[in-house]
């Protein structure tokens, strides 16, 4: 990829006519397609996809959409090629600036999340493909003097049938610039050179060779580098600090007091982190000193009595519970996880008389930029926003908190300086994946039929800080996702809300809601398979009589994975499966538990998608790989610790993620259907936990119902027996 | 003034003895593949050659270095066949931890010519990958392997 271009930069470059730019925006009443004509200054709509053919035979296409190992860049230019013909080798990815011209259609932001960046873009980069490919062909046929149906395009020229000869798009760019732009250009109903073939990614050569560069590896001139001193408690304000002492190391150039804490810039990252220590910083107490790890558990435990906002109510659940032949009843208790991303979290930022611009590994260019107005006073039109690289997001990237700091610290000593997070920092200043408990109640008749499902979660509120508007009767969506919507068909449901606030932020963590509330669902319904005496597959699919694309899916990773033969002496399968954001993904997990150290092994999980349509299998598939090593991290593994009204958690060592010897053999099938397109960056990460504990229930026999199941919780279920 | 031998070329910088390699080469070299993931020698995204051996090199105070023949990620060739592997084997997601994981290998086929499964796992199990390319990394060690006779 080459380095993203500012917003002036684009509007000029793409201004001047140099071949064709076509433009498209998704508007209330449907797409428009523009080009933008020589000369024009002013853009008539706000478009949202941009590509451009260049006479050099080069087709660049500007993505709106972050790289953060989703392989983005090369998916969404795939889509805009296919409908183009062109040869892919012509291609040409460009991260996009900041600003109206490249806001998602569907969220109205430049965002990416929610695993929608196919789902929300899709339509519209076929538009902006397809109407260029007749633009061109109507040029060739202009040029020869033949109709538009002797022309054919064939990857990146348009050819002659009736001689054979041929012109490459970009030698027909520049008439093509003139002809008037089709509104309803027609799109390919079968796909036939890239759609739905592994096409290797755009950016992986230049993440072998060291060369991608990532907000941490930003180079500004005059560049100072910055770290900021936070609170350690929750809340705590500044008492004292030694800002001599500070400037007294070599290379120390400012101590700076920001909102978020004690800034330190100098010109090396030694210095500053030597100066933030010299500093000695005393902070007071905080709002909630005593907070620990057991004290949080102990509050998530006694929320599970109080009364909360009823989000689903089926049936009548209580007089069923009555009337029932069987009853359970489970309690849950799931700890706060943080994101971990390998690039710690870091901004650049410039901000001087009349103009700002900023580099930064981002999930929220529009939030980036925003908040650059507001501190920076300056007007959009200053402002550049540079994407670069992510070392990973998950969704702490939505997050603009190091936004905020570097510009506040630019603003204020008037020089580009880079604001970069050491580990320690990361993990305790996060937006964390909340802590949560449930209480389950089901309830059988007397065949063994599941009749009524009661679910009581309590667990923060995401959606109240990050955006209030999407909070409906007091209910967050991201609490209730997966227990409300489960698929199963249950005459008796109701699902009840209590939110809890603690002083810990919580935010967006991979598959956000979905991570905990898959495991309470697929757990229990085992729970209530078990209590039935029934087997967990079949008794999935009695449940699913209305669902046939799950219960396929179910079907074919129970019988890829081997489900009902008898598994190697000492394992057990485990399977579950759980529906998030457009798609449905089912896993089995291959598990052994050594009953005296109480380690579980993952020898194997089977995986099966069903995203709708494929744009590009290879990706599907590692993003399947990589959401199940993470959600077996999690599972496993993850927990936020809390001490003294902060975090206690700190590094890599008491924060522990899966390392390759605990990391399972994964087979992955795709199951295509000719359903809506579904995300896939997300929908990897939920099934793995259940359908591990599942898996140890069946090896040791013991129900898991806290995470992570440490070999320590292992143990002590053991003895409990 | 330090005097350092990187990827065959002599520089010197102007830095503290303490100071560690990692940002000496970062900050100093402008040589940004080497990353800072933990700054605690956990995760291995700092990793590279002194000698030949695979080191933190966020562990190693710059002192330590002099003299010694240093290699970092933007020195292995592009047709390495780790490099190739890691291509072939479309490893990389987000591609942070990429360029240490990639140093681990190489001088670990270099010391072990075909290595068993058993011990690929036990030498890359102090790299951290948090998109979990655990599978990927293991299958391209393997193709590079297979090719490396033919270097």
């Amino acid at each position: 990829m080459s380095r993203s271009i500012t917003r002036r930069e684009f509007l000029k470059k793409s201004l001047a006519g140099a071949g064709l730019t076509i433009a498209v925006s998704m508007t209330p009443f449907g797409h428009k397609i523009f080009a933008i004509e020589e000369g024009k200054k002013d853009i008539p709509f706000k478009p949202n996809v941009w590509l451009q053919i260049t006479p050099d035979n080069m087709i660049t296409v500007y993505v709106n959409k972050s790289e953060m190992g989703q392989g983005i860049y090369t998916s969404l230019p795939m889509i805009v090629a296919e409908e183009l013909d062109a040869d892919w080798k012509q291609i040409r990815v460009k991260s996009a600036p900041a600003g109206d011209e490249y806001k998602d259609p569907v969220w109205g932001s430049q965002s990416t999340g929610g695993s929608t960046s196919i789902r929300h873009m899709h339509d519209t980069l076929q538009k902006a493909g397809a109407a260029t490919r007749e633009m061109l062909v109507k040029a060739a046929a202009l040029t020869w003097k033949i109709e538009e149906s002797d022309c054919e395009s064939i990857a990146g020229k348009v050819i002659n049938k009736k001689n054979g000869k041929s012109l490459t798009y970009g030698k027909l760019s520049q008439k093509a610039a003139q002809i008037k732009v089709p509104q309803e250009p027609k799109v390919k109903t079968v796909p036939s050179k890239l759609k739905g073939n592994s096409i290797a990614r755009v950016d992986i050569p230049a993440k072998v060779n060291g060369s991608a560069v990532f907000g941490f590896d930003v180079q500004v001139k005059g560049m100072l580098y910055g770290t900021v001193e936070r609170p350690p408690a929750y809340g705590a304000k500044v008492i004292s600090y030694d800002e001599k002492s500070a400037l007294k190391i070599p290379g120390v150039r400012y101590v700076v007091p920001i909102t978020r804490g004690m800034a330190v810039c100098a010109d090396t990252v030694d210095a500053a982190w030597k100066g933030k220590k010299a500093l000695k910083t005393m902070w007071g107490k905080g709002i909630q000193p005593d907070m620990n790890t057991g004290k949080l558990e102990s509050e998530f435990m006694s929320y599970l009595d109080k009364k909360g906002l009823i989000a689903r109510d089926d049936g009548d659940v209580i007089n069923t519970m009555k009337k029932s032949a069987k009853k359970v009843e489970a309690v849950y208790l799931l700890p706060y996880l943080s994101h971990v991303n390998m690039e710690p979290m870091n901004c650049t930022a410039s901000v001087v008389k009349d103009a700002c611009d900023i580099w930064v590994p981002t999930q929220n260019q529009t939030g980036v930029f925003e908040l650059a107005k507001k501190i920076t006073g300056l007007k959009p039109e200053q402002i550049n926003v540079h994407t670069t690289y992510l070392g990973t997001g998950f969704g702490r990237r939505a997050e603009t908190d190091v936004v905020e700091e570097a510009l506040e610290i630019s603003k204020a000593i008037g020089k580009p300086l880079k604001v970069i997070w050491t580990r320690e920092e990361d993990m305790q200043n996060d937006f964390y994946r909340p802590g949560n408990s449930c209480r389950i109640e089901g309830a059988l008749d007397d065949k063994g039929n599941l009749i009524a499902w009661s679910h009581k979660v309590v667990v923060p509120s995401i959606f109240a800080r990050a955006m209030p508007g999407a909070v409906k009767n007091g209910i967050d969506p991201a609490a209730v996702e997966g227990i409300e919507n489960m698929p199963y068909q249950i005459q008796n449901i109701r699902v009840e809300y209590v939110r809890i606030d603690t002083p810990v932020p919580v935010g967006f963590w991979r598959s956000v809601g979905s991570t905990h509330n898959a495991f309470t669902v697929e757990s229990f319904i085992d729970e209530m398979a078990n209590a039935a005496g029934r087997d967990p597959l079949e008794f999935r699919l009695s449940l699913l009589k209305n669902n046939p694309r799950l219960r396929r899916l179910l079907e074919t990773v129970a019988e890829k994975a081997g489900w009902g033969k008898s598994p190697k002496t000492g394992q057990a399968l485990g399977i579950a499966q759980h529906f998030c954001f457009g798609s449905y993904v089912a896993q089995v997990a291959e598990v052994s538990v050594d009953r005296q150290n109480g380690r579980i092994k993952v020898h194997r999980v089977v995986c099966a998608v069903d995203c709708g349509s494929v744009i590009n299998p290879d990706t599907v598939k590692a993003q399947m790989e990589g959401g199940i090593i993470m959600g077996l991290s999690a599972a496993l593994k993850e927990k936020v610790e809390f001490a003294d009204g902060g975090v206690r958690s700190s590094n890599l060592h008491n924060y522990e993620v899966l390392r390759m010897h605990e990391a399972p053999e994964i087979e992955v099938h795709i199951v295509v259907s000719n359903d809506k397109l579904g995300g896939i960056g997300e929908p990897g990460v939920p099934p793995i936990a259940p359908a591990v504990a599942n898996a140890v229930f069946k090896a040791a026999g013991v129900r898991l119902r806290h995470l992570p199941m440490s070999p320590d919780t292992v143990v002590s279920a053991l003895r409990k027996g | 003034m330090i005097k350092l031998t990187v990827n065959e070329k002599e520089f010197k910088v102007d830095v503290g003895p303490d100071v560690p390699l990692l940002w000496v080469i970062r900050e100093y070299l402008k040589l940004t593949g080497t990353k800072y993931v933990c700054g605690l020698g956990l995760c291995g995204s700092c990793t590279v050659h002194i000698d030949g051996k695979a080191m933190r090199s966020c562990q190693i105070p710059v002192n330590d270095a002099v003299g010694k023949k240093i290699t970092t990620i933007e020195g292995i060739p592009e047709d390495h066949p780790v490099k190739k592997a890691w291509i072939k084997e479309q490893v990389p997601q987000c591609g942070y931890c990429q360029p240490g994981q990639i140093m681990e290998a190489a001088a670990f086929l270099a010391e072990k010519k075909n290595p068993t499964e058993e011990e690929i796992i036990n030498h890359m199990s102090g790299h951290l990958c948090r998109c979990g390319t655990y599978p990927r990394i293991k299958l391209a060690i393997r193709t590079a392997a297979k090719k490396g006779g033919k270097q």
